[in-house]
């Protein structure tokens, strides 16, 4: 009853091989990218490669018009420990497999853990039984841009060592170590440390051929520094060691032990500095906080399914809408301004070869000089936006942000990297400084909020500083800038140039219903703000 | 657990089932100590845009956890396979990470066989709610919401699980229950208004989803055209999903050892912490009972430990905080044990009262990224949304833009002007379902919006 492998591979290399011409064509530095990941035809399969061929099988058998199977090994280890204890220790594996299928237009998606023929057979036409079931009265039915590129082949993160090859006793040690560092402070009260380790291994093949094994990696070393004095306690967190997707070696060039004692010497500093003076100031923002103002002010609103409506529930609408009026003019920023999505920085969280529609992902300019010229998509979305890529000359296809957070949840569309791009003059944080006369400098990001639509937010950090005459006169506390984000944006009048960028980032990224949970990269430099509402928001209860 | 059970995914284990699979598991370990916890069973959601279903997704998982204690080393591994390759692997991995860890200074022995109540938190009419059926109840708001010309997304979950913990002293604990939540936000076509209303049970059919999406859509429809007004200390007619948004968190800050080690605010200035203060209104009581039909929770916690009826503030008075067994014993004080649900006392008003007793104020449908900004007062941060109407003289008057908050939970309880009758909300701003909260609507007063936000 199912398709034997040989006949697949021979069904699939055709296929693969039309994608090839379309990248050849329309996407040169895709198929170069591609002849540099890809190796021979049957590369792309794993342990898992028949159970994904019998779930597809069996998902058109059962009347699916175009289905796709997701096997994923998904490993994480988490050591937590608080001064000089190990407070958890943890090693999670979880595998099951997620099959998805189209039925006249209609999307069905269903999972399990019982990973075996019959299991697989079964949870398809379950799929297939529930699409069936979600064909409303006077539905619009869902249609798939091409996906052009190689869809078959293997990837892996850019990982050095494996941390799972790393001796728990190993880590412990350091983190242990790290927390010694940092209660040598006398008012460093209360210390947490921690690392958190993602192996995921996961496979994918769909009715139109695709077949492509990913493993991704993903790590965090991180602490936590509380001082106490009577009354106040302030804390500081290691967040300008950001998440990323690497492997071992990015805990060890984090240097904890040698960190430890400037983030306690931070965390006692913060007890006494000055409680800020509400009023407007000119802001000069550190990418290990302005990530996070990337993320929710200009990542999320440039989400084509938040755009159009489909996520009003949870994660909100967007300001950047409706497409035919934005797409090309609408002035995001000041025209410094440049953002770009990506899945392919070394290192960072988003990276992979393919997504889970099983597209290679390309680059693609969302803000360009201060102008909003491109959503993020998938399949499903990119030909919303056909009469806008037709217009401008450019190939309708996704630009490859499809994933989901486990093989138990459907994929849909969530962010890739999206980085502000490095200025051209060759600038640094302490030359945005000296170039600001009455100011205030953040560090590391802070609280954090922003409305559904993403235009009001407001953001804390970890160190606040007060420029007074090009100069840091001293540190503030209880520091927060509210924002509209046009507005925001359009105040950039600074930035650092390539030698200052930096990838900032973080896991759980949220969301959909249920709620998933995506990690992501944002690179970007240091910026400064002219004239932004600052707050104080210490006050007692 | 026969391989057939397993493959037919249905899921949530028997007790017969999830008691095996646990004493399974036992029988392989070599540690001091062991622990191990069996989560089994369905979940199913089906989502709305555009008046139509846009996605679905069914699942079924059985995971066991495997706690080892190895003198005084504690390690802990999880996995999903359930062959008897996968179950020794992670006895033995949690063995190996117990083993490499340093001694742990604050290890608590494991718990002797206990004695439980009998959870009630199983229904039949989540448990068979299949994506037909769910696809009916979505029909049912995309449907009128089509007709009137409006636009609905949502949110419809279930779940339908059995959890087991059993231990190397012979402890076994185990208990199944159902949570169904549904929410959805209805706009107008061009998005100049949004309204939004859901609800939560353990039993769907407590649920209507008809009266839900017509919620909705008359809010959807009264908020076209909403106005700016200053931002500023207003009165506040805070439905009870908004109230729930705010109230867990102060719930959820009220941990006895961050009081008592000065870091929160039930800490004591000068030591101590807050036990037998008054902190709130005397007529605010919270708590916590996992056997209320309306706050259904699991009858043990993650070690096995009976769960009961906790009273976190009395009139006002915090009466407990959360003592988990290490620190209740280094404080010589009775572990909480508590399910974590919470109930909010409530009065004879309703929301047509409250409003008519009302001057001038603003009418808040519920709360948006709320994050915390000050945990010293619990200051929180967050914006209104999807229903955000002024009072004037006793009547809505108009709707109005949404504003941005900063304010603690506890300045809220502080400034109570009236109070309604208490109902479960969905209070998670993600639409999952979460512990139960039942909460009453409150009118408070002072409520402060430090800004505007332009999102409708």
């Amino acid at each position: 009853m199912s398709t034997s492998r040989r006949e697949f591979l021979k069904r699939t290399s055709a296929a693969a091989a039309a994608g090839m011409v379309l990248a050849a064509t329309g996407e040169a530095a895709h198929a170069e990218r591609a002849a540099g990941l890809l190796g021979p035809a049957s590369q792309g399969e794993s342990a898992f490669s028949e159970l994904l061929l019998r779930a597809i099988d069996a998902a058109k058998s059962a009347g699916a018009d175009y289905a796709d199977a997701r096997v994923s090994l998904n490993r994480t280890q988490t050591i937590n420990t608080r001064e000089r204890r190990v407070g958890g220790l943890s090693d999670n594996e979880t595998l099951g497999i997620g099959v998805r299928v189209l039925v006249q237009g209609s999307w069905g998606f269903a999972a399990t853990s019982a990973l075996t023929g019959d299991g697989v057979v079964r949870v398809a036409r379950q799929a297939v039984l529930q699409a069936r079931a979600n064909r409303t009265p006077g539905r619009k039915p869902v249609t798939l841009a091409p996906a052009p590129g190689n869809q078959r082949g293997t990837w892996r993160s850019e990982a050095k060592i494996d941390p799972f090859t790393i001796p728990v006793e190993e880590k412990v040690a350091l983190l242990l170590a790290a927390n010694e560092a940092a209660m040598k402070n006398p008012q460093a009260r209360f210390v947490n440390s921690s690392m958190f380790f993602l192996k995921e291994e996961k496979s994918y093949a769909n009715t139109e051929g695709a077949l492509v094994t990913q493993t991704i990696f993903r790590t965090q070393p991180s602490m936590t520094v509380t001082a106490v004095a009577s009354g106040d306690f302030q804390s500081r967190q290691s967040n300008d060691i950001a998440p990323m997707g690497r492997g071992y070696e990015h805990v060890t060039e984090a240097r904890l032990v040698d960190n430890a004692p400037r983030w306690a010497e931070e965390a006692v500093a913060k007890l006494g500095a000055k409680p800020v003076e509400a009023g407007r100031y000119d802001l000069i923002l550190h990418p290990s906080h302005l990530w996070l103002t990337i993320h929710e002010s200009v990542a999320h609103p440039t989400e084509l399914d938040r755009a159009m409506g489909y996520e009003a529930n949870y994660a909100g609408t967007s300001f950047v809408f409706p497409p035919d009026k934005v797409l090309g003019s609408l002035k995001f920023g000041s025209p410094l301004m440049n953002i770009r999505g990506d899945r392919s920085q070394p290192g960072s969280l988003a990276a992979c070869g393919w997504d889970d529609d099983g597209v290679q992902p390309e680059s693609f300019d969302i803000v360009k000089n201060g102008i909003f010229v491109d959503y993020q998509t998938t399949r499903e979305q990119a030909l919303w936006l056909e009469w806008y890529y037709k217009k401008n000359g450019k190939p309708t296809r996704s630009h490859g942000c499809s994933y989901a957070q486990s093989w138990a949840d459907v994929q849909f569309q969530r962010m890739p990297n999206v980085s502000l791009l490095p200025g051209e003059r060759d600038l640094v944080w302490e030359d945005l400084i000296s170039a600001t006369d009455r100011g205030i400098a953040i560090v590391g990001d802070g609280s954090f909020s922003i409305d559904q639509q993403r235009y009001n937010a407001q953001f804390g950090g970890q160190l606040y500083y007060e420029i007074r005459g090009g100069k840091i006169v001293g540190m503030l506390k209880d520091v927060a800038y509210q924002m509209r984000t046009p507005e925001f944006w359009g105040a950039l009048d600074m930035l650092g140039g390539a030698r200052s960028y930096f990838l900032g980032g973080a896991f759980g990224d949220a969301k959909g219903q249920p709620a998933q949970s995506n990690a992501v990269t944002h690179g970007c430099v240091p910026t400064r703000h002219r004239q932004i509402n600052v707050i104080n928001t210490g006050r007692s209860a | 657990m026969s391989r057939a059970a397993q493959d037919q995914g249905a899921s949530s284990l028997s007790r017969a089932d999830a008691e095996a699979l646990a004493r399974r598991v036992l029988g392989m370990s070599i540690a001091t100590e062991a622990r191990v916890s069996v989560n089994s069973g369905a979940r199913g959601n089906t989502r709305f845009a555009e008046n139509q279903i846009s996605t679905a997704g069914d699942n079924t998982n059985t995971s066991v956890v495997v706690r080892s204690v190895v003198g005084k080393k504690v390690g802990q591994a999880a996995t999903n396979r359930l062959d008897d390759a996968g179950l020794k692997a992670v006895v033995e991995m949690s063995e190996r990470l117990a083993r490499l860890s340093p001694d742990d200074s604050e290890l608590v022995p494991e718990l002797e066989p206990q004695q439980y109540q009998e959870g009630k938190g199983w229904s039949e009419s989540t448990a068979r709610l299949d994506p037909a059926l769910r696809a009916t109840a979505v029909t049912s708001i995309t449907g009128p919401a089509r007709a009137a010309g409006l636009v609905s997304t949502g949110y419809l979950e279930t779940r339908a699980t059995a959890s087991a913990v059993a231990n190397s002293k012979g402890l076994f604990a185990y208990d199944r229950d159902t949570d169904v939540v549904l929410t959805t936000t209805v706009r107008t076509a061009d998005g100049a208004g949004s309204g939004w209303a859901g609800g939560a049970s353990n039993a769907f059919s407590s649920l209507d989803p008809a009266a839900l999406g017509a919620r909705a859509v008359d809010k959807a429809k009264k908020s076209v055209g909403a106005a700016a007004i200053e931002p500023g200390r207003y009165t506040v007619l805070l439905e009870p999903t908004a109230v729930g948004n705010l109230l867990q968190l102060m719930t959820g800050a009220m941990n006895a050892r961050g009081a008592d080690e000065g870091r929160s605010f039930f800490s004591k200035p000068g030591g101590g912490n807050k036990l037998g203060d008054k902190v709130v209104d005397e007529r605010v009581t919270i708590v916590s009972d996992p056997f209320d039909p309306e706050t259904y929770g699991t009858p043990f916690t993650g070690e096995g430990l009976p769960t009961r009826p906790v009273t976190w503030i009395e009139n006002g008075v915090v009466r407990n905080l959360n003592y988990d067994r290490y620190w209740a014993a280094r404080q010589g004080k009775e572990p909480t044990g508590s399910a974590g649900g919470i109930k909010m006392s409530g009065g004879n008003e309703t929301i047509e009262s409250l409003i008519a007793a009302c001057e001038r104020g603003v009418l808040v449908t519920r709360f948006w990224y709320i994050r915390g900004v000050d945990p010293r007062s619990i200051l929180y941060t967050g914006l209104t949304r999807d229903g955000t109407f002024l009072i004037e003289k006793g009547k809505i008057v108009r709707p109005v833009k949404n504003f941005r908050f900063n304010e603690s939970p506890v300045v809220m309880l502080n400034n109570i002007l009236g109070m309604g009758k208490p109902v479960r909300v969905s209070a998670s701003e993600s639409g999952n379902a979460g512990a139960p909260v039942v909460v009453p609507p409150l009118l408070v007063r002072d409520f402060n919006f430090t800004s505007l936000s332009d999102a409708v």
